[in-house]
C-alpha cells in the first residue's frame, strides 16, 4: 500500500457533526444539571462535552476545535478547581463544618423557584476540570500529529 | 411483566451473549488491523443492545442515556481508528 496522502474530510462527517454538535452540548448540560438525585453529574457531562469538541476536531480540523473553545483548555482546569475549591466556603460562614451542602432557593417571576447550592458549584466545577483534562490530552496528541 | 415480551428478552440477552464471543474471536484472530476495529466496534454497539435490553428488563429509563454516551464514544472511536488506519502506511500486523 502506497502511503497517501492525509485527509479526514468527509461530508458526511461534516454535516453530521454540525447536526450533532448542539445535541451534544444540550446532553452534557442535561446530564450536568440532573446529576443530583440521578445518574449523571459532572464527571459524565463533562465527558459527553470533552467527545463533542473531540468530534469538531474530527470532523474539521485541529483549529477549528480550539477556535471552538476559545479558551485553553488548562484555564479551564484552572476555573474548575477554583469553582470547587469556592464551593466549600459557604457553610463556614454560617457556623457549619466545611464542605457542608448549602442549600438556597429564589423565586423567579416566570419559571418559579429555582433551588441553588454548593454541590451544583462543586459539580459545574468538576464538569470543567474535566473538559479541560480530556481536552488537554486530547489536543495534545493532535499537536502531536500536525508536526 | 408479559411472559412473551420476557422470553424474548431472555432469547435476545442469549442471542447478543453468543455474537459477543463470536465478534470477540475475530479480535483475537484478527488476522488484520481493519478487521479488530470492525470487531471491536460491533462488540461495542452489540453493548449498547444489552444496555437497552436491560433498560427494558428493569424499566429504569437511566440505563438509555448509558447506552446514549456509550455509542457516543464508540462512534469517536471508530472515527479515531479510521483516521489512524488511514493515516498509517504499510504495517506489518500478521
Amino acid at each position: 500500500m502506497k502511503p497517501r496522502r492525509f485527509n479526514m474530510r468527509s461530508l458526511i462527517l461534516n454535516t453530521g457533526s454540525s447536526l450533532l454538535l448542539p445535541l451534544l452540548v444540550l446532553f452534557s448540560l442535561f446530564l450536568l444539571l440532573r446529576g443530583h438525585d440521578e445518574p449523571g453529574g459532572g464527571f459524565i457531562g463533562g465527558l459527553v462535552a470533552a467527545a463533542a469538541v473531540a468530534l469538531k476536531l474530527f470532523a474539521e480540523d485541529y483549529k477549528a476545535a480550539r477556535d471552538m473553545l476559545r479558551v485553553h483548555p488548562l484555564q479551564l482546569v484552572g476555573i474548575g478547581l477554583v469553582l470547587a475549591a469556592v464551593a466549600s466556603l459557604p457553610p463556614l460562614f454560617v457556623g457549619e463544618s466545611f464542605f457542608t451542602a448549602q442549600w438556597w432557593s429564589l423565586d423567579l417571576p416566570i419559571f418559579g423557584e429555582l433551588k441553588l447550592s454548593t454541590p451544583l458549584l462543586f459539580d459545574i466545577g468538576v464538569f470543567l476540570g474535566v473538559i479541560g483534562t480530556v481536552l488537554t490530552v486530547v489536543f495534545t496528541l493532535a499537536e502531536a500529529e500536525h508536526s | 411483566m408479559n411472559p412473551v415480551l420476557d422470553y424474548t428478552l431472555w432469547l435476545c440477552f442469549a442471542v447478543l451473549s453468543v455474537a459477543i464471543f463470536l465478534a470477540l474471536w475475530r479480535l483475537f484472530k484478527g488476522p488484520t488491523l481493519p478487521d479488530r476495529v470492525v470487531a471491536l466496534e460491533l462488540i461495542a454497539s452489540m453493548t449498547v443492545g444489552l444496555i437497552g435490553l436491560y433498560a427494558i428488563r428493569t424499566g429504569r429509563d437511566a440505563f438509555i442515556d448509558v447506552a446514549m454516551v456509550l455509542a457516543l464514544t464508540a462512534f469517536l472511536a471508530a472515527i479515531g481508528f479510521a483516521r489512524y488506519l488511514e493515516k498509517g502506511s504499510h504495517r506489518d500486523d500478521h
